[in-house]
């Protein structure tokens, strides 16, 4: 068996989530090849050829596959395939954006967020927003699959894998970059946190999500938020935990008036320790909850911050 | 121009889906269907291009059992001009209403597809790029901004980390998420003047697509219930137990 994995990339770094897909990699055995592509990605293939069981790197590096467009990303991973059994990326807005083009020019079907490999050729992933968890077999010859990182630990820096350059360049004449707007954070990246602090509705406006800082910054925690936080226009949408948001499963997750929406759990509640802060003591949240606190978060935060 | 419109049934988003006692599936039977959250925003994003001047016809697809065309009633009583159903009661993945749309955006030749970027049963989010690669069109997926400006639509992505803005060339496909727009409700005499709108019935016979699954459901199971947890009484209790007894701290 052989693997590809398409690295996540982000201005030239490679992202936390490579490591994990390569895990699942792992699990599934073989040799197993990183596909790093891009536009000055360099640093990003020596980070790869680090990873923890990586036979070598492919690097992929041209102003055709700046910023990772589906379409050139599609016609480059077409005309790699064929030396593969299993193309893997991780489930992140990347990998859901450019592994279907490959499935379907490859007249395949496409595993979405696969969470446990029990073979080579069957997998575990959810559905109905976590709800359910369903096995499935793919007879297809070629397995397209993206990997749901929290499922998966990272594997470790210790290899140093060959690196190779790729030289297919594919035309693309039907899509252009305008413009990225990256919202600003020194603090970990939601999907890697160890603790999450979220806000929810009940923080009443976007000013008082500042009342998360000081937790956040005593916790080394990632500051996450509900769907109907962002609706409201309290916090940009990137921050947003759920089924159409972000998946994470961190050690502690801290959930502060958020009632715990179906949609919402989908995106947490694999979290090792829940926690969650509410006025509500019937909140659907408190049901998942291994800690639970009732009362007005507008003090309980301040409290919170002063004796951690 | 021309936009065609997918929409898929799906169990309401509201529902508490149950797995069936045999772990063979989830169980559907007296459950409430209605259109995906997803699909009603592509809908609602049609609609705004048509009021626009933008569009000028909307056409509504889906590929489902013959009760999906409630959900094709409600496309066009939301302002949709007329539905094509793709009659089939196999269980279609992505890649079979993929292969299938690209047979309407052949026959239809739209200069826009919208579908939602997701269906909230399958979880795939797979449809749309699929369609996308079958067709040769470019594709602006997660989108939370679409802006038609001659040959060319500006797309504003939603990505991890923020908003990415891309411009294809038309005809394009493009998936709708949640931030795209606020969906209206039908009015009650809109559903009954959608009751006399066009509706073709087709089969994937028709097109000579082989609606056949490659992916086998061997076994659906409910996720490992959390245990119940405790209230604590106040936040030194809260921070003595997360020290001590979760020692997460």
């Amino acid at each position: 068996m052989s693997i590809l994995v398409l690295a996540d990339v982000h201005e030239g770094q490679l992202a936390g989530a490579t490591a994990h897909v390569v895990a699942a990699a792992k699990a599934i055995g073989g040799d197993i090849d990183v596909l790093v592509a891009g536009e000055g990605v360099q640093a990003a293939a020596e980070e790869a050829a680090k990873l923890d069981g990586v036979t070598k790197v492919r690097v992929a590096d041209n102003a055709a596959y700046a910023h990772q467009l589906a379409e050139p990303m599609g016609g480059l991973l077409v005309e790699l395939a064929d030396d593969y059994t299993h193309v893997l990326a991780s489930a992140s807005t990347t990998g859901k954006n450019v592994l279907p083009r490959l499935a379907a020019l490859k007249d395949v079907s496409q595993l979405s967020d696969v969470l446990a490999v029990d073979s080579a050729d069957t997998f575990k992933r959810p559905i109905y927003a976590g709800n359910a968890i369903a096995t499935v077999k793919s007879d297809d010859t070629l397995k397209v699959i993206t990997v749901r990182t929290t499922g998966f630990d990272a594997v470790s820096e210790s290899g140093s894998a060959p690196i190779e350059a790729v030289d297919v360049v594919v035309e693309n004449s039907q899509s252009r970059f305008v413009k990225e707007e990256l919202a600003q954070s020194d603090r970990p990246e939601l999907g890697g946190a160890k603790v999450v602090v979220s806000g929810g509705r009940g923080m009443g406006n976007g000013e008082n999500f500042k009342l998360l800082d000081g937790i956040a910054d005593k916790l080394g925690a990632a500051i996450g938020a509900s769907r109907a936080a962002v609706d409201a226009g309290f916090v940009p949408n990137d921050m947003q935990v759920g089924q159409t948001g972000k998946i994470v499963a961190p050690e502690l997750y801290i959930a502060v008036g958020i009632s715990g929406a179906i949609q919402h759990l989908a995106g947490m509640k694999d979290s090792k320790v829940i926690v969650a802060i509410n006025k509500d003591d019937e909140a659907p949240i408190f049901q998942v909850a291994d800690y639970g606190l009732v009362g007005d978060l507008f003090e309980i935060l301040p409290e919170l911050e002063s004796k951690l | 121009m021309k936009v065609l419109v997918a929409v898929k049934r799906v169990i309401d988003y509201n529902v508490k889906i149950r797995v069936k006692a045999d772990h063979s599936d989830v169980d559907l039977t007296n459950v409430k269907m209605a259109m995906n959250p997803f699909c009603e925003i592509a809908v609602e994003e049609a609609v705004r291009l048509k009021e626009k001047g933008v569009a000028t016809e909307i056409v509504v697809v889906t590929v489902g059992p013959k009760a999906a065309q409630e959900q094709l009633r409600t496309a066009l009583a939301l302002g949709a001009d007329r539905a094509i159903h793709v009659e089939t009661d196999e269980r279609a993945e992505s890649l079979a209403v993929a292969k299938l749309l690209a047979k309407v955006v052949d026959e239809e030749q739209p200069g826009m597809v919208i579908l939602g970027k997701q269906a909230i049963d399958t979880d795939n989010n797979q449809t749309g790029q699929m369609l996308a690669a079958l067709t040769n069109l470019p594709q602006g997926t997660f989108a939370s901004e679409v802006a038609v400006d001659d040959d060319k639509v500006h797309v504003t992505r939603e990505i991890d980390g923020g908003l990415q803005t891309v411009a294809l060339t038309l005809p394009a496909i493009v998936t709708t998420d949640l931030r795209l727009n606020e969906p209206r409700y039908a009015k009650l005499p809109d559903i009954m003047k959608a009751k006399k709108k066009p509706m073709d019935v087709k089969t994937p016979a028709d097109y000579g697509i082989e609606v056949a699954s490659r992916v086998s459901l061997l076994k659906v199971e409910s996720p490992a219930e959390r245990k119940g947890g405790v209230k604590v009484a106040s936040v030194d209790e809260l921070i003595d137990k997360l020290k001590n007894e979760a020692k997460v701290l």
